[in-house]
């Protein structure tokens, strides 16, 4: 493992306090227990949102917390949900009077502390589940579809609404309807390592890749050689738009995500490919968003995500955003 | 059963899952994310260290502080499950008595019962249920305490064919179940640690 770490056991406790000194401008690190919030309080009256997952995904959740997105971030260990304690501190934290809206990526983990959190907190509050990876087959078999990159959108268009006085009420049925229209699917050419484990999540061949990979390294549909770009982000879209079934010149955000060891270069060429698919197959790109938002360490790879758009998703799409992994419009 | 007890049990937990930690890590690199034995292992460190603090409270006191430390601890999905396993053995009633061999059966049931609600997850699902389910079930069945020896190493049997069986399992829980046919072939990471846990516990009785 070559990484730049000092003890295994304060990698976490060292990465937040240089994010925490980074940008302080905009973002405060609580420790103990571990989470982070805006530098400012959130203002009397409006909803407060509080995500969080397992670190090693940077700059989800913690980049996302700002003005016109999330007012609290909670991060677990590498890849393991955080814990009740961090949703009751947060939420207890920032309760400015409006209730609280967790929003929560569909893994088993994440699911049973957020309700933990959510069932010792005593006011107001709901939630969001996100799901939109279409790499899962969704049924009542299986733990259901995971919540991947689109869990961004729904947290940056959730944001503004909120920002502008949305209800509780208002800002959940946006949240849902976000990641309802949104579908995603990934791939990975290399495996990660968390820092705990040392080595490898898995073992992966220097000519193959795992298609439909999910954020953490678990695999997804099938393990394939690898090819080319055109190949990949064509049957990336098919499975994509199988599960959308947009209508004809339907408006579409289209967002290409690295999964953390993948260049922009890359990622652009991925997207000029994703763009003359998408055209051919009738869908007008309205919106766009290239980089590494969602990650899994330092894996190769990349995902690709599409959200179908209304007039009411593209405005708070286009609304301002000031945080340390998104900025516009201020 | 006595505070004592629960601490001794802990450090001969933690012995035996970090000899055979290289294997659950193996395990759960094959199906999951390799993460599960790291969390195992940081809890029952956590639990060890908190040997000052609580030998000399009551039982309920005990095991709530022991759930808040395995909670925030370890995160994930086991923080959760082992945390709500703690917390509901603490309100069993009657635990400010002498801790009988029916009482602490009585406890580690509800222990399990609520885990089972938290996770959603029943028998045959490739998860550490599998294991644990089965031995409540045992345990509501011990009716003569004169063979309490011979009991408990049906325990001890049951809970290792159940763990063996999850290798041919399908998995529908967790981040298992997004491999669909190919989980298929191996034991479930927490299903192991699971039995290796109550196997533990269970020689321990037997040998007082």
């Amino acid at each position: 493992m070559k990484k730049f770490i000092n003890k295994t056991d304060d990698f976490l406790r060292e990465s937040l306090e240089g994010f925490g000194k980074a940008h302080s401008d905009i973002i405060k690190v609580n420790f103990d227990p571990n989470f982070v919030s805006r530098k400012n309080k959130t203002k009397e009256g409006k909803v407060s949102l509080i995500s969080g997952g397992g670190s090693g995904h940077e700059p989800m959740h913690g980049g996302f917390v700002g003005h016109g997105m999330l007012d609290v971030a909670c991060p677990g260990f590498v890849f393991s949900a955080p814990s009740p304690d961090q949703m009751l501190a947060a939420a207890e934290h920032v309760d400015s009077g409006a209730g609280i809206l967790f929003i929560v990526k569909n893994y088993s983990g994440d699911i049973m502390n957020f309700q933990m959190g959510a069932e010792m907190y005593s006011q107001k509050s709901d939630s969001i589940v996100t799901n939109d990876d279409v790499a899962v087959e969704d049924s009542t078999f299986t733990t259901g579809r995971r919540g991947v990159a689109a869990t961004v959108l729904v947290e940056k268009i959730v944001g503004s609404l909120a920002e502008d006085s949305g209800s509780l009420e208002d800002c959940k049925k946006i949240g849902e309807k976000v990641n309802k229209n949104a579908g995603t699917m990934g791939v990975a050419f290399t495996s990660c390592t968390t820092p705990e484990a040392g080595k490898p999540t898995f073992d992966i061949g220097p000519d193959e890749m795992e298609f439909g990979v999910g954020i953490h390294g678990e695999p997804g549909r099938k393990r394939e050689k690898i090819q080319s770009s055109k190949k990949i982000v064509g049957n990336i879209l098919d499975a994509i738009l199988d599960d959308l079934k947009p209508e004809n010149n339907e408006k579409m955000l289209l967002f290409v995500n690295g999964m953390g060891g993948t260049p922009l270069t890359e990622l652009y060429l991925v997207y000029d490919d994703a763009c003359k698919i998408l055209q051919s197959k009738g869908v007008e790109i309205t919106r766009s968003l290239v980089g590494n938002y969602c990650t899994s360490l330092e894996m190769q790879g990349a995902s690709i995500t599409l959200l179908k758009c209304d007039e009411e998703i593209l405005k708070n799409w286009d609304a301002p955003v000031h945080t340390a992994a998104m900025r516009w419009g201020m | 059963m006595s505070v004592n007890f629960l601490i001794s049990q802990a450090k001969n937990i933690q012995k035996v899952i970090d000899e055979n930690a290289p294997e659950i890590e193996a395990l759960d690199q094959n199906i999951g994310d390799g993460d599960h034995v790291f969390n195992v292992q940081r809890g029952l460190k956590l639990v060890v260290e908190l040997e000052n603090t609580i030998k000399d409270l009551p039982m309920d006191k005990a095991l709530n502080m022991i759930a808040m430390k395995v909670l925030s601890g370890i995160g994930g999905s086991s923080g959760a499950l082992f945390g709500t396993f703690f917390m509901s053995m603490a309100k069993t009633t009657d635990l400010n008595k002498n801790i009988n061999f029916n009482k602490a059966c009585e406890m580690i049931i509800n222990g399990i019962q609520a885990m089972k609600e938290r996770g959603k997850a029943g028998v045959g699902e490739k998860t550490m249920m599998d294991v644990l389910i089965p031995v409540s079930d045992k345990l509501k069945d011990i009716k003569n305490k004169n063979e309490i020896e011979q009991e408990l190493n049906d325990v001890i049997k049951i809970a290792k064919d159940r763990m063996l069986a999850t290798k041919d399992m399908l998995c529908t829980k967790g981040r298992a179940s997004f491999l669909g046919e190919r989980a298929k072939g191996h034991i479930d990471p927490g299903a192991r640690s699971s039995q290796l846990i109550i196997e533990t516990i269970c020689k321990s009785v037997i040998n007082q």
